[in-house]
């Protein structure tokens, strides 16, 4: 017996021994760093001037003539430039030259192409010429398309499978080379958006406004081979070549909103180099393409395309003279200091990819993300209100020093009618005080607390209140009444008061002598917050004594409904191609009725007055009738109701003490240059924010000799029985 | 296996267009503003998505099937050659890159999981009857009632955000992976207890209950030979059955672990590809799976035949 206990001892003394060692083992491995043991980012160093962000979503294509998608254009527009950019600091959004010399001169011609030189009657211009001067030594990003060799061949232009034997990415690629931007490179880029090959997604809206677009496009629909020499080839007559620097774009009509897509990545140059070494076959087929691989002036590179896991864009070396605009507003004084400045000032930028909020934010949290949006589910941790209701960071927050940056996006999300329905729909007074009655129920104060932590405005018509705002517009008068020197939401009673006149006292339908019932169809993303929404829905409709019926589809299902007209309420949204009240209003324009011509006017609303002083709209510049005409149909469109004006959403963002302030932008996309970080600060503070505890591998190993002992032991007496009873 | 592979084939098809057309498709990729019919149009001649879906009423002969959107679009899966997803991009290179992290993370989880489990079931076989077995299975349970996704959000929250010991998401390629790799593997194993555990002490407690194991009992053996000895090999042929029809499957990743994780894998190429209307990944996804899968159903009748010599294939 005493020996089998000195084995038992030497046994548990072995066990115990073996376990320590690896557990000392793995916390060896884990703290052999620099680095905190939880850092994310690898070889990366905290102290290198790297910005590190996340992405949701992989991006599919950035080539400029494809490319639309919020995914996309957060890398699209560093890396490419447009002729125009939005500056960073003025309110209301103003657009400025980025690679021209000015902003583009504007010539007006009449039907018989003589120029118009003071115009005070739009409807004479036949035409608008824009002229566009750019600047001089613009240079491209170093890329092997550029590459030459000594007799000034192109290197890498006549690829074999031999060349090629040690290529799989861009940077695989010894020799580099580069040149400077041209007018053939923005009109080469011009002409991609109208190949029928590329299925640029704003070909559309360009064939209504560009000289010629459709007509170079239609010419080119049955060319199968030699696509680039098709495109050089053949001229679009509404851009033309002036001289290596400066270029025209003609467009049919009067149509100022079109300064605006000038300053979209759609309009970035390309090189004719670069279509050239991408249309080698043996390239498209190891994914090397203008898709994943951009060739562009602009402040940074993309030096790796791995959507699966990471993007890294690099400062172009060659980035033109670039400076940190200057601001005069006293809101904007946190900036002086950086003000004149060169700029881009981030060396990298990496951005991995984070599928889930939930680890996404507490990297953040970790000083691992340099700033963050804030998901629904860390809206609570994050954000508080003070005694006005102003949002402010929490209190954990506030001690990290991580501030908080808000902005309105320049989006609508509504509830639309059908105005085709007849029940919802029409001009009629009695459908339109149902409209009124159902605006005024529908508490949206309520939806933004209960579903968006109220990160959102509530509506008072289609325009956002950044890009148009006047007196008349503030509140709308049909959902609000002045009371007690404030606006408030109209009663109840009062909706159901419209409710009875429009026919339906106290929400019955005549004809069937019950409640009247409507249709709602929406998308189905299946999650509880929908669902929860739909019974807010059902319980804003009930308050008239209306039954609402809900009828969820596939998106796609979705969209036909809409095509067709075969829908009665449904909820949608629109996000401003540009920052213009007619960017919003033409929603609601006759002729670009869903149903009848497959237009963006999604509810088919039809009011002729609206339609001619959307027509006036067009057809001024002055800023007098301008404000009058907004204003005029802002208040039609208040008066018919055809939408429940919803939200414009509210975008949160916070950044780590380390960052420079910045400005939020609705609108601009290439903001990423006017950042800067304080590396020092930010690697001691993810020391300080991240010190390991062994605490869990000690009690492990506690709870290991704790389970695996007496288990052991019991073992070990249940096999030393059989042997006593056995010499026994 | 190919008429298995051509039928799994049809039926996606079917199901896939019955739910979105070409030019739901050709939306989904153009997004859904400013877009005309001229613009559908185009797309769908660029993607091919201009055919017809099975019969070509415009052309003659065999080319009345062949000159359709279901023989262009499938028929080349046969000869491994996926093509390109909708949005552009190769469809065999994007699979080549993601199925290797997915591999990495799938097995060390199922050979660790695998030792577990089986040492956890003999460890309840050999502790039977006993209070230790009753603790043993009530862990099972419990560790079976938990949602997988509690184990991810716990595990990071306390390994990555409270003792801050290892990265709560995110990879490194090669050796540098393991710090990455680490927190999914231990949550994957530990969230696979409770069911491993109780299928294999199922098989092996049906093995312990056998004559030759009362027959070795009696010839005196120790109960840990018997364990090892006996009951374990024989209790290998069903688990061989679980076992080598998943691991095809390991290269196919896991959803949840991968997205949680930031691990680069094939999780969410599928799931990603419905989300996004694209037919080309989804068609390329389910063929592998339904070919990985029988690869699995073959490699186990192989494992069985070499596991028991009595087992013979025909």
């Amino acid at each position: 017996m005493l020996l089998n206990k000195a084995a038992e001892c030497k046994w548990i003394y072995n066990f115990t021994f073996r376990i320590s060692v690896l557990l000392f083992l793995v916390i060896g491995m884990i703290a052999c760093s620099d680095h905190p043991s939880n850092y994310p980012h690898g070889k990366h160093n905290p102290k290198e001037n790297i910005y590190f962000t996340s992405f949701a979503e992989q991006p599919k294509t950035l080539d400029p003539a494809k490319s639309y998608t919020a995914d996309e254009i957060v890398f699209t527009a560093q890396i490419y430039e447009p002729p125009l950019q939005y500056h960073y600091f003025k309110r209301p959004y103003m657009l400025e030259p980025l690679t021209l010399t000015k902003m583009p001169t504007v010539v007006f011609y009449n039907q018989a192409h003589q120029v118009i030189k003071h115009p005070e009657n739009l409807n004479k211009i036949a035409y608008t010429t824009y002229i566009l001067n750019i600047k001089p030594n613009i240079y491209y990003q170093p890329h092997p398309a550029f590459a030459k060799d000594k007799q000034r061949k192109y290197l890498y232009h006549n690829l074999t499978q031999r060349d090629f034997k040690n290529i799989h990415n861009l940077q695989d690629f010894k020799q580099q080379g580069t040149r400077t931007l041209t007018a053939k490179d923005y009109i080469l880029g011009i002409k991609r958006l109208a190949a029928p090959w590329n299925n640029s997604p704003i070909y559309g809206t360009l064939a209504k406004h560009i000289k010629g677009f459709s007509t170079f496009h239609n010419e080119l629909v049955n060319v199968n081979n030699n696509r680039i020499d098709a495109l050089l080839s053949r001229q679009i007559t509404g851009v033309q070549y002036i001289n290596d620097l400066t270029f025209s774009i003609t467009i049919n009509g009067y149509y100022p909103q079109f300064r605006y897509w000038l300053a979209m990545p759609f309009f970035a140059p390309i090189p004719i180099e670069g279509l050239r070494f991408y249309a080698q076959p043996i390239l498209k087929n190891k994914n090397i393409s203008l898709s994943w691989y951009p060739i562009g002036t602009g402040a940074y590179q993309l030096v790796k395309n791995d959507p699966n896991h990471e993007m890294i864009l690099a400062k172009n070396p060659n980035y033109h003279d670039d400076f940190f605009p200057e601001s005069s507003d006293i809101e904007d004084e946190q900036f002086t200091f950086y003000t004149g400045k060169k700029i881009p000032f981030i060396d990298k930028y990496i951005f991995k990819l984070e599928k889930e909020n939930i680890p996404r934010w507490h990297k953040f949290l970790q000083g691992y993300y340099d700033q963050s949006g804030i998901g629904s589910e860390q809206f609570a941790q994050a954000i508080k209100h003070d005694s006005k209701g102003y949002a402010q960071v929490s209190a954990e927050l506030e001690n990290k020093a991580i501030r908080l940056s808000i902005d309105t996006e320049p989006s609508i999300y509504y509830l639309g009618f059908n105005m085709q329905d007849p029940i919802v729909g029409g001009n009629s007074e009695k459908n339109k005080k149902l409209r009124q009655a159902i605006s005024i129920a529908l508490d949206y104060e309520e939806f933004v607390n209960l579903f968006m932590n109220g990160r959102a405005i509530v509506a008072q018509g289609p325009i956002p209140p950044n890009i148009y705002q006047s007196e008349k517009t503030k509140v709308n008068p049909i959902v609000y009444e002045h009371k007690n020197k404030q606006w408030v939401r109209k009663s109840i009673k009062k909706a159901q008061q419209l409710l009875a006149a429009a026919g339906y006292p106290n929400g019955i339908n005549p004809k069937t002598g019950k409640p009247l019932v409507l249709n709602f169809s929406a998308t189905s993303n299946g999650g509880p917050d929908q669902r929860a929404q739909f019974d807010w829905l059902r319980k804003q409709f009930a308050k008239l004594g209306i039954s609402l019926h809900v009828e969820t589809t596939q998106y796609s299902r979705f969209q036909d409904k809409i095509r067709t007209g075969d829908i009665q309420l449904f909820f949608f949204g629109w996000s401003a191609d540009y920052p213009d009240p007619e960017n919003f209003l033409f929603l609601f324009y006759g002729a670009n009725s869903k149903i009848l011509n497959g237009g963006e006017n999604t509810t088919n609303y039809q009011n002729t007055n609206f339609d001619n002083l959307f027509l006036k709209l067009q057809q001024t510049n002055n800023p007098q009738l301008r404000q009058k005409y907004i204003d005029n149909m802002i208040e039609i469109l208040q008066q018919d109701a055809p939408w429940v004006w919803g939200f414009h959403q509210q975008t949160f963002k916070l950044s780590q003490p380390w960052m420079s302030p910045s400005k939020m932008h609705g609108v601009a996309n290439n903001t990423l240059k006017y950042l800067s970080i304080d590396t020092e600060k930010r690697s001691q503070l993810q020391k300080l924010w991240n010190k390991p505890s062994y605490l869990i591998l000690v009690i492990l190993l506690i709870l290991i000799i704790l389970i695996v002992f007496p288990v052991m032991l019991i073992h070990r007496r249940k096999e030393n029985s059989y042997a006593q009873r056995f010499h026994k | 296996m190919i008429p298995i592979l051509v039928m799994v084939n049809v039926i996606t098809f079917v199901l896939f267009f019955s739910i979105n057309s070409p030019d739901d498709i050709a939306r989904a990729q153009l997004g859904n503003k400013h877009i005309s019919m001229q613009q559908i149009t185009d797309w769908k001649i660029t993607h091919g998505y201009n055919l017809p879906l099975f019969y070509n009423v415009k052309e003659q002969g065999i080319e009345r099937v062949v000159q359709t959107l279901f023989f262009q679009k499938t028929l080349k899966l046969f000869i491994f050659d996926f093509g390109v997803s909708d949005a552009g991009r190769p469809i065999g290179q994007d699979i080549s890159h993601r199925m290797w992290p997915s591999f990495i993370l799938a097995l060390p989880s199922l050979i660790i999981g695998l030792l577990v489990n089986i040492s956890f079931a003999l460890l309840l076989i050999y502790f039977r009857q006993t209070y230790l077995e009753t603790t043993g299975l009530i862990i099972c349970i419990i560790l079976m009632s938990i949602s997988p996704l509690f184990y991810i959000i716990s595990g990071q929250y306390l390994i990555a955000k409270t003792f801050q010991l290892l990265p709560i998401s995110g990879y490194e390629p090669n050796f540098a992976a393991w710090r990455y790799i680490l927190l999914p593997v231990i949550i994957g194993v530990i969230s696979g207890i409770g069911m491993g555990g109780r299928w294999y002490r199922t098989i092996f407690l049906e093995e312990a209950n056998k004559d030759y194991v009362k027959t070795a009992r009696a010839k005196g053996l120790s109960e840990l030979k018997i364990l090892f000895g006996h009951i374990l090999k024989n209790g290998m042929l069903p688990i061989l059955t679980g076992v080598v029809i998943l691991i095809p499957s390991l290269f196919l990743g896991s959803l949840l672990l991968e997205s949680f994780f930031g691990i680069p894998g094939l999780g969410s190429y599928t799931i990603d590809a419905i989300n996004q209307q694209d037919f080309s990944i989804v068609r390329v996804m389910v063929f592998l799976g339904a070919l990985l899968y029988v690869i699995g159903l073959l490699l186990t009748d192989i494992s069985y035949s070499i596991a028991d010599p009595r087992i013979r294939l025909s």
